[in-house]
């Protein structure tokens, strides 16, 4: 059930993976993780520590992490490859598409650092069109966690999960929402919220900037249901078209490229089994810039009250 | 154990089957690489029937070693070999890039047995082979890994994050072939894109060189004893090659990098290796 939005303790979604990962190392024996240089900063270094002979350090070299992971796979391991989302995803693309993807090898593709909320890096290693590129490849599978607890479930439920699978993490810590009795269902939304006006569906990050949105929302008459929608891939096709047909309205949040991304795929959905109107919380087709995260966030149309706008605009579409 | 353990002279004569077969079914399909196949055919040939540990009746026996094709273009002599060994019956290869074949252009795993990977974008066999011999390590199970890579290919840069990764964990599991044929798609390699001196190339990172004629049987008998004796790191075989070996009109031109022979040039190659069109379909029709 839901704490009080303001008192959530703050946890990083990364740290939630390494931590997944160093629980799969312990009972089974065929996980193995790779990173490529950026070890610790994206939290696979407690796995190399307790793990060291089923760690596999890459160097720079993305491409062949991609397929030294593939070679893995076919040994009967289940490997777990990580850096940051723009190099896991956008730069080992093709051996993605080709030696995983159409080879259905059991590989798992972790990407730190997803979304604008990276902050003062900049640009380059803010990831926000690799959902929109994994989720166009058959075989793959796409999780976006929301908080600490389901990055670590999640983790955990990818191994059992036959074939590619990409999951996104953040690199900030974030509202947590869930806690260590949560069940993560792959495959299956999750109604944090309940409401009959409208039905804002998020994920990631945006998770707690829908929760908050419907709260202010819910002060002022308009009953939100919210969606964690964890799962992009396979996408959870009965929740939407339920909340399309119950609110008739929909509103989705992501911290990625308007264009291919989740809002996308509710879209696929919504014009094929239940047309109603939707509005699109994302970035504008647009790179983003260094600031802090939350200025960024704010900046480029991220947060609550953005999500409270675009409420307001598919309500009056209704 | 290879199941087969040809002797060389046994082993010559599989590759001229395998040659003719190469010739035939590129006729058939009106589409697909010739050169390539013809001037792998010698050292693929060698590897399938004489040091390859694998069962073609089970193809995921766990304990095999891995035999990857990063050149996934040379799909003829791949398939070639994969069917005369029984991996799939012979007749396969005349349905080979026709709707609904289980033999693709470039070879996919999920459809034909006996394929370890899909490939056909070049540069990453060899990281996926890096891969597999790693993970040997971690079990130290002892299979071998072996990786046949073009030259032309090797311009592709993930080649050599492969190649770095392989000589700095000591993966001596783990045995390379370049198809040295000096010959890509818009001609001849050093006017392409040089990629030599090979031998230092591959030194450099750590690796054991050997340099052999790629289309003599002597040679690459005595080249995968060796490789098969050596311990400590990886080798490689650079092996100078002729493309399209074995067929007059085509040693040595790059023209027949992705062509096939047409019906009257498959005549011409089938009767320089000592068949027909007629004869040898029939034959892969019947097997």
């Amino acid at each position: 059930m839901l704490k009080e939005l303001t008192k959530l303790e703050m946890k990083k979604t990364r740290e939630g993976f390494g931590h997944g990962l160093v629980d799969l190392g312990e009972k089974d024996e065929r996980i193995v993780v790779l990173a490529a240089d950026v070890t610790d900063s994206v939290n696979a270094g407690f796995f190399a520590r307790r793990f060291p002979e089923r760690f596999v350090q890459m160097g720079i070299a993305e491409q062949n992490m991609a397929t030294v992971a593939t070679g893995l796979s076919l040994v009967g391991k289940i490997p777990f490859y990580s850096t940051y989302s723009v190099f896991s995803t956008c730069r080992c693309m093709d051996q993605i598409r080709i030696s995983i993807c159409y080879s259905n090898a059991n590989v798992k593709i972790c990407g730190a650092h997803g979304g604008i909320s990276v902050g003062q890096d900049g640009a380059t290693h803010q990831a926000m069109e690799d959902i929109a590129m994994m989720r166009s490849l058959p075989n793959m599978k796409v999780i976006v966690p929301c908080d600490y607890w389901q990055s670590k479930r999640a983790t955990m439920a990818a191994a059992y999960i036959d074939g590619p699978v990409f999951i996104r993490f953040g690199r900030e810590a974030v509202p947590t929402l869930t806690d260590e009795s949560t069940p993560f269902e792959f495959g299956k939304g999750v109604v944090l919220r309940d409401g009959g006006d409208v039905a804002i569906i998020a994920c990631g990050v945006m998770v707690y900037e829908a929760l908050v949105a419907a709260e202010v929302l819910g002060k002022q008459g308009i009953d939100c249901r919210v969606i964690n929608l964890h799962t992009i891939k396979p996408i959870d096709r009965d929740l939407i078209i339920r909340a399309a047909r119950e609110c008739g309205a929909i509103v989705t949040a992501e911290e990625h490229q308007v264009y291919g991304g989740m809002g996308s795929a509710v879209a696929e959905v919504l014009v094929s089994h239940a047309p109603v109107p939707q509005e699109f919380v994302a970035v504008m087709d647009c790179f983003g810039q260094s600031g802090q995260p939350d200025e960024l966030l704010r900046a480029y149309g991220l947060k609550s009250e953005d999500i409270i706008a675009a409420v307001k605009r598919v309500l009056k579409r209704k | 154990m290879n199941p087969f353990n040809y002797s060389a002279e046994q082993l010559q004569a599989a590759a001229l089957d395998v040659r003719r077969d190469i010739i035939t079914m590129l006729v058939e399909a009106k589409s697909g690489h010739t050169g390539g196949p013809l001037s792998c055919t010698d050292f693929a040939t060698a590897l399938s029937f004489r040091y390859l540990n694998h069962k073609p009746s089970e193809p995921h026996w766990t304990d095999r070693d891995f035999l990857f094709y990063s050149i996934g273009h040379v799909t003829p002599v791949n398939y070639s070999l994969l069917a005369e060994c029984g991996y799939f019956p012979l007749k396969d290869l005349m349905t080979f890039r026709k709707l609904n074949s289980r033999l693709q252009g470039h070879p996919h795993r999920l459809d034909t047995p006996g394929i370890e990977i899909s490939s056909g974008s070049l540069g990453q066999g060899l990281s996926i082979a890096c891969g597999v011999a790693k993970g040997s390590k971690i079990d130290k199970h002892p299979r071998r890994v072996f990786c046949i890579m073009g030259d032309g290919e090797l311009q592709e840069g993930s080649c050599w994050e492969a190649v770095m990764f392989a000589g700095h964990y000591h993966l001596d599991n783990l045995g390379v072939i370049v198809d040295y044929n000096k010959r890509q798609i818009d001609g001849e390699v050093p006017k392409i894109m040089d990629v030599a001196p090979l031998a230092d190339k591959w030194r450099a990172f750590n690796w054991q060189v050997l340099e052999i004629d790629g289309n003599d049987m002597q040679q690459i008998l005595a080249a995968y004893d060796e490789m098969l004796r050596h311990r400590d790191r990886p080798m490689v075989i650079i092996a100078h090659t002729t493309m399209g070996k074995g067929v007059s009109f085509m040693e040595g031109k790059a023209e027949w990098h992705g062509k096939p022979p047409t019906m009257e040039q498959g005549e011409q190659a089938l009767q320089e290796l000592g068949t027909t069109y007629a004869e040898w379909s029939s034959r892969l029709l019947a097997g």
